[in-house]
Order: structure tokens, then sequence, then C-alpha cells
């Protein structure tokens, strides 16, 4: 069960786009971009708010490869597979990170929440091929080294976080 | 400030020009997406760093020079990111890395002089400016030409180079029939893939008798390998808005939208700037300068669906539904997005839009060829030396494009095939290398100009891998509406994937065509349709390939690791046991101090025998 | 207007909406798996797409008609290509035919043979899913599913309901309602139009024959049977009888060889319920309280009511459906020792046309006195397969007549398996005499229509009723929210679920398009002609009853003493 502040969110982000069927899509990336997932209650509660069926906002919410009913990572590494990056090898550096974080094609999260990994069709960087997209930053022309490099650099930015957090 | 009037336009343009003259020394850092990855936005701090700490009027040599610094849009040269770019010596630095920024500041910026280890060098010749650099010296920047030589987040630089003003003149002085006319007879054609006249979609909006229309820009650049639309979007974005303008003018339209792809934040992010600053200056909004045109534009996000490419499913997608193509008719035109008449193109076309509407048609119909005229923006990838967006007339041959502006082939590798228009195109080989690129011509070698990407392929590629991937990314994007694509490329994919691991069957080309053709003729939407080009286009030039991996189980370019044999020279080995005891499933055997073989049966190709031999004695077969 | 060339044959067009219907009206069985009449065109199966003299091909279904056009249904191409998408389709699918519910009426199967596909070169690729049998009207098997979406078009452009949609996409799209819920947790109101529009055996009915033939194995069990009026006009469908004929005479025959103890028939409960609902709406036209008055056959409408319109639970008639009263009264008549000297049991057996009547036996309120009114009810093709298993000639049985008390209705009461009917019944027990110009005029007042909504005005003593039939519950939708807003007001509202009225039912045997409708009401209105009794309320046998042991047990048995939709168990 969420409580009444996931709720309370919602009725903010619908309010933003309005109570129509078109708002649809604008509030689940919201709620996503809000919660790093769109948990299905909320889903429920948006469709009966913009007056759609459950049914018809599930189907559209599955329809596209960015919402997720699963929480993600606090990192999402988009790993780029677009033609560019794959004539340029992108495959290893996908299979460095999954294995690295013991993830393969059925689990992209991490138990404790920290990284996703996922396969994306193409980021539009093709000249930094092969490129990957940690949260909203590019990474380019990746190896399976640089992808070490850059998670031990996220690591570390994460303890430094946890650090700073517990001298507050 | 919001501008009432035609000529509270031009004033303000006066004043921006002034404005920018003011700044006599520029600092432009690229701020496209790749030169971003590559650290550009710590540049762009550090240069603001070294500006604050002087009084931004400095002398350089006699001169007083103001300063400025800028983040401009992508310049194209991906390849060499992060640059930068000084004005007003047109200097381009590649590769800058943050310890760079002091030397450029004190030589370039105070000192006028050239800091050369950054610039251009081929073949002992240095480059100094841009615009000499092959890579740009062969294009023809049209539709770029200010993508990376003004500030992208700034509408005050775009109105300085020239940005409102064929809206201006089109809501001003001319007509809608005149606009429409203008457009047709320039004979500009869609930049999204199919090609059709733009002018003629616009006339058929126009003429429909619901009066309420929407102008709609597609910007779901999805094709793998293609960036042109987002560098356009990001670099130069109220071109692509004064297209859309126009087109709204043109067509009685009062509302826009603005599809971007999800992969695109910087576009977006962009985007809304740009939309911002125009409706704070009036351009956007209610009574446009004055006038009785109102125009709205909205920003929708994409959310991961490449079908949404497809221009039905792209409108049901804004109207918050599943983005799944529908049958026609009703065409968009007639019914698009809410079921109201719909001008949708793509970013490219619309960035055409304003000069051919400022220089003519006659001067647009200069440029590129008879049937295809103007300028075509491509994304070039791949193997090839310099990779980025170039821009050249329609009609330019291969050999151009991937030898003189990309630079020829990297790593010393040799020329196999460029790949076009991405999931729906297909290859081009060396026989094509001195064929027009344009839109009739590319069509008769089974593959289409699409959007924009060039892919080249060397030696190192395996075409039927090629042809696996393209499959892969087909069937995973299929929206599943229609049963010749959703099952169609499923059973593709399947026998590709059979096929390069060394399992394909005798009768799977035979099957690959059926199930191809099938799809080619029966499919529901355009990207259903050209789905299995890029494997029928491969198997009709590199037929070779295919056989060789059914037949003799083998990969020429060495991709299909289940092809590879991996062997012990039993010359070289001397018997040590190290691979033996590496080897993770005991696929390695033989005696101390005598050579070992490797039962290939077992062999997993995991490589681990090679990186652990002392004495290079093991090797992979193709 | 113009001509088209079909396979070298001129063909004249007028206004056809597609290339489809004029291939059809040449007389040509063009192939398609989705593309139905009454829903919106998706173009999904491919299977209707035709050549034409250039080589291009397009869908027939989405095509405009242009005059000139030279078209190929059954070129070599497009055999190939037809055979392809089917051997997809069946790979794609559990291909299980020989314990199908379907087998022998599946549209895929038939394509199959149709096609001449000898066998099929891909292994299903497809995860086995679970059958969902939550709902008791309706049975899901994912894995027969070919993802047409008829029944998700039907659930949602009918129906209003979108109870099921796609999910996903691609080769991992499916039909499911949200989340993967069981079709129970959903607002499907069980009216079983999707399984009447899928193909395959996708979405059948959930039935429950075996039960009644253990039931009439059992010595100690009296099994009575009931049928609904709209079950005789269909059920001929099966055995090679004219489309329409009644064949109540033959149902008749049938069951009591079959081992039922008495047949009873269903128009005799429609007689109450238009006595009781007559009486109800004179009340509420006195009061003027709780008008409109909703009409409370249709347990789909009134779960739909429930559920989408709660605030209007007031006004639905307090009325039990005919099954309802008819269940009721049946069982009390036997409790009495003197109907009942043996003792024995009574098994209330309802033939419907209906999946949605499985639901409503199931509620709270369809108990009387802690039993259960109705025991069983199977749909009519529930019956036909029973009637296959016994081998019983069915086509060439003698009529026999239902047994009394229950067996005789009125021709108001068979009327109530067209859409209309139920309004046309209380109209004319509202009016005075019985003449022919008199039945006349209710028949003309446009009770009658093609429409699936009809609106119409009639005087009663000086006040002019507004009423209004509607049938398929996307089309009551609509009217409920311009009645909540107040844009209309009536005093009447009949609803009935499926398009066309329970003859369209979704336990009928499957008949799509408006000719096999027509056929169907036709059958209706000529049983009713046939009627010697008219007015539900001249019903002699139902007066009798007024007057003898259902005195002061009308609440009881034939009204509901609270409202309850959704509650079954």
């Amino acid at each position: 069960m969420l409580d009444q502040s996931y709720y309370d969110k919602t009725d903010e982000i619908i309010a933003v786009y309005g109570r129509k069927p078109s708002s649809l899509i604008p509030i689940m990336h919201d709620i996503q971009d809000t919660y790093r997932y769109l948990p299905g209650e909320l889903l429920t509660y948006v469709a009966g708010q913009i007056g759609i069926t459950e049914a018809k906002a599930y189907s559209v919410a599955t329809f596209y490869e960015n919402f997720s009913f699963e929480p993600k990572g606090k990192y999402v590494i988009k790993v780029c597979d677009g033609t560019a990056c794959h004539v340029r090898k992108s495959t290893p550096v996908r299979e460095y990170l999954c294995k690295e974080l013991k993830l393969d094609d059925n689990k992209h999260t991490t138990d404790d929440l920290m990284f996703t990994v996922e396969t994306v069709s193409c980021l539009g960087a093709c000249g930094l091929a092969p490129a990957l997209m940690v949260n909203d930053a590019v990474y380019s022309k990746m190896t399976p080294e640089k992808a070490a490099d850059m998670l031990q650099d996220l690591r570390g930015r994460e303890q430094k976080e946890q650090e700073g957090g517990s001298e507050e | 400030m919001r501008l009432e009037s035609r000529a509270q336009a031009i004033a303000y343009r006066d004043q921006c020009l002034e404005n920018i003259a003011q700044e006599t020394c520029r600092i432009l850092i690229c701020g496209g997406t790749g030169c971003l990855a590559g650290g550009a936005g710590v540049l762009y701090q550090k240069f603001m760093k070294l500006v604050e700490g002087t009084d931004t009027r400095v002398q350089i040599g006699a001169e007083i020079a103001h300063l400025g610094v800028h983040k401009s849009g992508c310049h194209g040269f991906c390849e060499m990111g992060p640059l930068v770019r000084i004005e007003p010596y047109h200097f381009l630095y590649l590769k800058v890395q943050p310890e760079d920024c002091e030397e450029i500041f004190r030589e370039t910026v105070l000192g006028g002089r050239p800091v050369e280890r950054l610039m251009y060098h081929q073949e002992d010749k240095i480059y100094p400016t841009q615009e000499e650099i092959p890579f740009y010296a062969r294009q023809t920047r049209v539709v770029l030409e200010h993508c990376g030589h003004i500030d992208a987040e700034h509408i005050d630089a775009a109105i300085a180079a020239g940005a409102y003003e064929a809206f201006a003149k089109a809501l001003f002085t001319m007509t809608s029939e005149e606009i429409i006319k203008v457009v047709s007879d320039s004979g500009l054609r869609g930049r999204g893939g199919a090609g059709f006249p733009t002018g003629k979609k616009w006339s058929q909006v126009a003429r429909q008798a619901e009066k309420t229309r929407y102008v709609v820009c597609n910007g779901d650049e999805g094709d793998p390998g293609a960036f042109m639309d987002r560098s356009i979007m990001e670099g130069d974005p109220h071109r692509m808005i004064e297209g859309m303008m126009i087109a709204a003018v043109a067509t009685g339209a009062q509302e826009g939208y603005i599809y971007v792809r999800a992969e695109y934040p910087l576009a977006v992010e962009r985007l809304k700037m740009a939309i911002a600053q125009a409706e704070e200056l009036g351009m956007l909004g209610d009574h446009i300068l004055g006038t009785d045109f109102s125009f709205h534009l909205h920003i929708n996000r994409g959310a991961g669906a490449f079908v949404c490419g497809e221009g039905s499913a792209l409108t049901g997608s804004i109207e918050g539904n599943r983005g799944m193509p529908r049958v026609k008719p009703p065409r968009t035109v007639e019914q698009g997005l809410w079921g109201k008449p719909t001008v949708l193109n793509n970013v490219e076309t619309y960035a055409n839009v304003p000069m051919i509407i400022m220089r003519g048609a006659e001067w647009f119909r200069s440029i590129g060829t008879e049937g295809s005229p103007g300028t075509k923006a491509f994304a070039l990838t791949g193997n090839v030396c310099n990779t980025g967006l170039i821009e050249v007339p329609m009609g330019t041959t291969l050999r151009e494009i991937v030898f003189d502006i990309g630079g020829g082939i990297k790593d010393g590798g040799t020329f196999k095939a460029v790949q076009t228009g991405g999931p729906s195109g297909g290859c081009l080989t060396k026989e094509h290398l001195d064929e027009p690129l344009d839109f009739e011509s590319i069509k008769k070698f089974g593959s289409i100009i699409g959007s924009g990407g060039l892919v080249v392929m060397d030696n190192h590629t395996c075409m039927v891998e090629v042809a696996r991937f393209f499959m892969s990314f087909t069937q995973r994007e299929s929206c599943g509406k229609c049963v010749p694509c959703r099952e169609g490329t499923k059973r593709m994919l399947e026998i590709l994937e059979r096929i390069v691991a060394g399992k394909g069957e005798e009768d799977d080309l035979y099957m690959l065509d059926e199930i191809g053709n099938m799809i080619k003729n029966m499919a529901l939407c355009g990207l259903g349709k050209s789905a299995p080009l890029p494997v029928l286009s491969t198997m009709r030039y590199f037929r070779e390939e295919y056989e060789e991996h059914i037949f003799q189980h083998k990969c020429r370019a060495h991709v299909c690791t289940a092809m590879q044999k991996y062997v012990i020279d039993p010359d070289l080995c001397k018997g040590c046991t190290k691979c033996a005891r590496n080897c993770p499933v005991g696929a390695i055997s033989g005696k101390v101090k005598e050579p070992h073989r490797i039962d290939s049966d077992k062999c997993i190709k995991c490589g681990a025998c090679m990186s652990s031999c002392n004495f290079k004695a093991i090797s992979v077969e193709a | 207007m113009g001509k088209i060339i079909i396979d070298g044959m001129e063909v004249e067009f007028t206004n056809e909406k597609n290339l489809l219907t004029i291939i059809k009206k040449a007389g040509i069985d063009i192939p398609t798996l989705c593309y139905i009449d009454e829903l919106s065109t998706v173009g999904d199966c491919r299977m209707c797409t035709v050549e034409d003299d250039k080589g291009r091909m397009f869908a027939s279904c989405s095509e405009e008609p242009r005059d000139g056009m030279v078209i190929f249904t059954n070129t070599r191409r497009l055999r190939k290509y037809r055979k392809l998408i089917i051997e997809l389709l069946l790979a794609a699918h559990c291909q299980d035919c020989n314990t199908c519910s379907k087998n022998g009426d599946c549209r895929l199967q038939h394509m199959a043979r149709r096609y001449g596909i000898m066998n099929v070169r891909f292994s299903d690729y497809r995860e086995r899913l679970p059958q969902d049998h939550s709902s008791p009207s309706i049975i899901r098997d994912p894995n027969k599913c070919i993802l047409c979406g008829n029944c998700v078009r039907v659930c949602e452009e009918l129906e209003g309901i979108g109870a099921i949609n796609f999910s996903k996409r691609g080769s991992e799209a499916r039909v499911t309602p949200a989340f993967g819920k069981s079709i129970a947790e959903t607002d499907c109101v069980g009216c079983g139009q999707c399984r009447v529009f899928c193909p395959t055996g996708a979405i059948s009915i959930h039935h429950h024959r075996s039960w009644v033939w253990d039931a009439l194995e059992d010595p100690e069990l009296r099994v009575v049977a009931q049928v609904a009026p709209a079950v005789r006009v269909a059920l001929g469908d099966a055995f090679e009888i004219p489309e329409g004929e009644n064949v109540m005479g033959r149902i008749v025959n049938v069951l009591h060889r079959m081992g039922f103890d008495e047949v009873y028939d269903t128009t005799y409960g429609a007689d109450l319920t238009i006595v009781e609902e007559t009486k109800e709406f004179l009340e509420r036209i006195e009061s003027g309280k709780n008008l409109p008055l909703l009409t409370s056959c249709c347990p789909a409408w009134v779960k739909f009511v429930g559920e989408q319109f709660p605030e209007f639970i007031d006004n639905v008639s307090t009325c039990r459906s005919p099954q309802g009263m008819q269940s009721a009264t049946v069982k009390e008549y036997f409790r009495d020792p003197a109907n009942n000297p043996d003792g024995r049991k009574t098994v209330m057996v309802s033939i419907m046309p209906c999946t949605a009547k499985k639901m409503e036996k199931e509620r709270e309120n369809s108990y009387t006195r802690g039993e259960k009114d109705t025991d069983y009810v199977i749909t009519s093709m529930e019956l036909i397969e029973m009637i296959t298993t016994s081998g019983i000639d069915f086509k060439n049985l003698d009529p026999e007549a239902s047994d009394i008390p229950f067996g005789f209705g009125s021709g108001g009461g068979v009327i109530f398996g067209v859409s209309g009917g139920v309004t046309e019944a209380v109209l004319r027990n509202l009016t005075e005499g019985h003449s022919k110009e008199v039945l006349h005029n209710i028949v003309i007042s446009g009770v009658r229509s093609d429409s699936a909504v009809r609106e119409f005005t009639v005087n009663y003593k000086g006040t002019d009723l507004n009423i209004c039939v509607v049938s398929g519950l996307a089309k009551a939708r609509q009217i409920m929210e311009q009645v909540r807003s107040g844009e209309k007001k009536f005093h009447f509202i009949e609803v009935m679920a499926c398009p066309g009225g329970c003859i369209m039912g979704g336990g009928q045997p499957i008949k799509i398009g408006r000719p096999h409708v027509q056929n169907r009401q036709e059958g209706i209105y000529r049983s009713d002609k046939m009627a010697s009794v008219k007015k539900c309320g001249d019903n002699p046998m139902v007066l009798s009853l007024y007057g003898g042991f259902l005195k002061g047990k009308e609440h009881l048995l034939l009204h509901n003493s609270k409202f309850c939709a959704k509650n079954f168990r």
C-alpha cells in the first residue's frame, strides 16, 4: 500500500496536465521521474481520474519501453545498441556491466536498487559509439575497462553522499 | 518584452545584432550531446571562470574586445569533440581538455594567436579554421548553417542570425496559397524517410473542410544510427519552430505539437527554452506580432517506442494511446491528430522551410538534383575515420561522403558497405560508390534514404550479423498489431539467429525470402513493410556470406563467435598445460611437454586459453 | 458510385464504405479474421489483402472503393502470402484443436483448411499461460488468442466496458485485463459478446453441461427446465433448420426425451415481470420518484448500473428478471407437498441465450428461503452440445407443448427476446384493449426500429411518457451520461447489453451481421403473432396464479429486497 503522499503528489501532477485521456503519457512520465518507477496503484488511480479504463492505462503503460512497474535503480544505465554502437562493439560493454552487477536478461536492477542496466535502441550519440547514458549523462566511446571506471566512480560518489549524509 | 508588430521585430533584431557585435571575441563551446559527453560542460565552467577573472573588455593587440562565452549546438564533428570555436578567427579546437582552457584563453582569447596543437591535422597540414577542414569544406551546410555557430540557448542569438524573418515575411506579405506555392515549387520533399512532397501535403491540409488543424513535428528520430534531427533541435531549435509556424500560417493551424523521443533529454530542454523565450517575445502565443495569428506549441516526450516515428502512431501517442499505426485512409492530412487535418513533417523538413521562404524556390532548386532538390543531413557513423553530422547536396556520391568527408575507413580496413535508412533501409556496396544519393536512385538499389543514417561497414563487419541486428531491432520494436510484422519478424529473427549460431539449415534462405516478401507486401504500415529490407538487401548483395555461414560454418569477418574455431599450433605449443588448466570446460587435452589439442565440440569460445598462452600458440580460425 | 472489376467481373458499387464489402457483395468470401462491420476497422490480420492491376497490394477492409479499380482477390502471390499468415498464426497458437470448444467452428481452423496448410514449419515460442475460469460466464484461454483484438473492440466499442486490452507489444503482446488480473476482478458484465466475436477458442462459454447430465440421472431430483424466448429462434442454426425458425416445440420434445421432468417457458416469467413492472412503473409515475425506471431483466446491464452509475441504483426496477421470477415461483410451487407428493428436490435448469445469466443466478438476491432459485444456467450453445451428445435427431423431432402451469406465455413475453420487447410488452399492458389496431399503434410508436437507441414519446392517460430503448452498453453509457447531466429526461429506459437484444446473446450460436439479427427478430415477431394471448397481463395462467398461491408472496418471489449487482460468489 502506498501512503497518502503518493496520491497527493499524483494529484499535483494530474493538475498540471489536466483531467483528460491525452494527459496519460505525460502524467506517467512525471510519476516515473518522481519515483523512478510507475507504481501500479497510481496508474489505476490516474486512469480513474482522467476517465479511461484501467485496462487501457495498463495497455498504454506496457506498450512503451520507458515505463516500469518495478522500482528502477538510482542510476539507470542505458547501454546503446544502435547500429553505430553495435558495429563498434557495444555488446561487450553491456555484458561486462551485467556480469559485474550480477544482472541478466530478466533481472535489470540490482538488489540494492542502485543500478539498472537497460539496452536502448539508439541514443542518437552515434558519433560517440559505443555510447551509454547514466540517467541523463552520456558516456562516450565505452569499453569494458571504461565501464569499470565509470562504475567505480558512481559507487565512489554514492559512498561520499552517504558519508556526507551521516555527518549531517 | 513583447513584440507587437513587424517593425518592432525588425528593431529587435537590429538590437540583437548590435549586442552581439559588442562581443568582439566569442568562445563557443559545443553543447551538443556528443561534446557534453566528452566534458564540454566542464570546459564551459572553466571558461566562465577565466572570463570572470578578467574585465570582459580586454585588449587584443591594438583593439578592445568584449568577451562572450556561449554554449552552441552540435558542430557535427563528434569524433573530434569536445570542440571549441573562437570567433572572430573561426578557429576550431578539437578534443579540448580542461587543462587546455588556460592556454586557449591566454593565447587566442587574449593574444589572438592560434594554439596549433589543438587544430585539425592531416598529413602534416594544419587546418586552423573550421571552414578549411576537409570534413567541412566538402559539405554544403544550409540547414545546419547555424548549428555550432550560435548560442543554442538564447533566442537573441538566433534572431541575430535571422530567425523568424521568414515567418514575418510569410505572415505579413504572403497568402496561404503563396506560401504553399513557394514550398511546392521548391520541390522540398519530406526528410523523414518517404520523401513525400511537402508543398503537396500542406495544400492537402489547407483544402480540408474542417477548419481546426494541427501542425505536428516528428522529432521521434528512432532509426538507430541517426541523429540529424537531434542536432537541429539541440543546436538551432528556432529554425525548426519557425518552419512549423510557417506551416501553421499556410494551413491555418493554431496549435502545434513537437514529439521528441525520450532518449533526447537535451533536445527537450533546449526546445522548452526556445518555446518559453519565443513566447516571452510574443513570437508564439496569441496575436503574434500584433496580428490575428495565434499559435501555441506543445512538446510531447516519447516513451520508448520506435514505431511512434510512423505518422499515425505518433499522433496516436500524442492522444494518449498505444503508439500503433492505423489503417489508411483516412490519411493524416485528412484526419490526423484528434481526427483533424494535420501537417506532419519531421524536424529537418521544417528546418528547410524558413530559407525557402527567404531565398525562394529557385535558389532551393539550384541545390541538389532535379527530383530531389536541396541538401540532406546525414549522420555518418560506423567504421569511418570522421564520424559526425554532415550536410551535402542531394545527389552527392557515396564516395565523396565516405572517403572525402568521412576520411575513409577507420584503422586501415576496407570498405564493404554502407547501411542507409536504418532498420527500414538496406545497404549500398562498392558498386554503388559512384552513384548519386537521392530519393530515386537509392530506391533502385533496394534501399531508402530514410531519415539519413549512414553506417559505414568494413571487412570486419559480418553482413549476416548486421541483418540479424536489424531484425532483432524491428522485432523488438514491432507494435504487434498486424500479423505479418508481429509474427513474420519474429520468425525471420529466429532463422537469422540460427544462421549466426552456426545452425543454419538449407531452407533458411528460401524461408527468409518468403517471409520477407510477405511482410513487404502485406504489413499494415510503412515501418512494417520495410522491416525485412535490411535482410532482403544483404541477401541480395552478400548472399555468399549467408551461404558461407550456413554451408561452411564460416564467418569471413570473424564476428560470429559460433563460427570461430580455436586451434593450437603444434609447432609453437610447448606443452606447458597452462591452457588446459585455464579452460573452464575441459576442452583442452594433451600430455606435458607435448602439443595440446582443443576439442571444438566442447569449446565454448571464451578465449581464456588464448589469453593465458605465453607462447602465442593459440589462434582463432574463422 | 462506379464500377470495379473484381477478378474480371464487373461489379457496381454505390456508397459501400470499403472494398471488402463490395467484394463480398460480388459473392466472393474474402478471408478475414478481424474485420467486423459493426466495429472499427483495424486491418490487423491482413488476410483480406488484394492485388490491383499494377501489382500493388492493399487490405480491402481499409481501401476506399474508386471507380475503375481493377482488383484480383485470388492470385498466386495472395494465396502464398495468406497461407503464410495462417501458418504464422497457427505456429503461435496452441493447436489442441481436438479438445477445443471451438473445434469445427473456429475461423482460424477453417482458414487453415481453406488454404491447404499441411504442416507448420515453426514452433510455438509463446509461454503457456493459465486459463482464466474466474468468471461464471466466460473462460479465457490466452494460448488460443491470435491478437485480432475483436474482443477488445467489442468490449470497448459496443459494450463501453473496456475490461480487457492489449498489453506490451510485438510478439509479446497479449490481450489481458489490467495487471494480469482475472476477469472476475474487472468490470466485466459477463455479456459474452467477446466470445461471439472471437474467431478462435480463446474466449468460450463457461459451460455447466455435466452438472445437468448428472442431475438428470439422479432419481431423487425433479429436474425442471425453463427456456428463454430468444433460444427458440437460434437453436435451429445448429441443425440445418432455416434461420429464425421457432423450434420451441422441438426443444420441449428433446428436453423431455433427455429426461427433464417438466419443461416450462420463460415467457411465463416474462409475463409476471411485465405485470409487476407495469405496476411499479405506474407507482413511480404517480409518485414521481426514481424516474426514469430502469429495466432489470438484463443482468449485464444491472451489474453495469451498479458499478458505473451507482447513483441510479434506486432507479433500477425491483422486479426480478423473468428467469428469477420463473425459478422462484416454480420452486415455491413444488415446495407445497400437494404439488410434490413424492417429496423430490426440485432442480431448476435455465436455458438461456445469455452468459450473464450464469452470473445473475449466483447473486445474493437470487435466493429464496435460503435456497438458490436457479440451479444451473446453460446457454443455447450448451443445449446444442447436449442434444448432439444425446444423438437425438433434433431436426426431425415432432413439436411438443410445454408443461403447465408455467409453460404458457403471452406474445408480450416472447418479444422479450428482442431489444424493445420489454418496452413493447409494458406498453401493451398499459394500453386498453388488444385489437389489431391497438397493437399496431404500439408497433409504430418507435419501439421497433433497427437503431441501437430508440427515443420516443407515448401518451398515457394525458401524460407524455418519454421512453428510451437501448441495446449495447456503450450506447447505454451515453444515454445514462445524458440523463445524469440532465440533458435528457426519460420516464422509462430499457437496456439490453447485447446489440439487438437477447436473440444476439453471448450464449447463442454465432451469427454476425445485420441479416442474421433480422432473421431472429422476425422469428420472434412471428411467434408473437402466433400467440393467442398478446398482453402479458391477459395470460390466464398468470391471472390464476395471482389469485392462487402467489397471493401475498409477490414481494418474496418476484422482487429483489435489495439491489445486488456484483456480489456473486
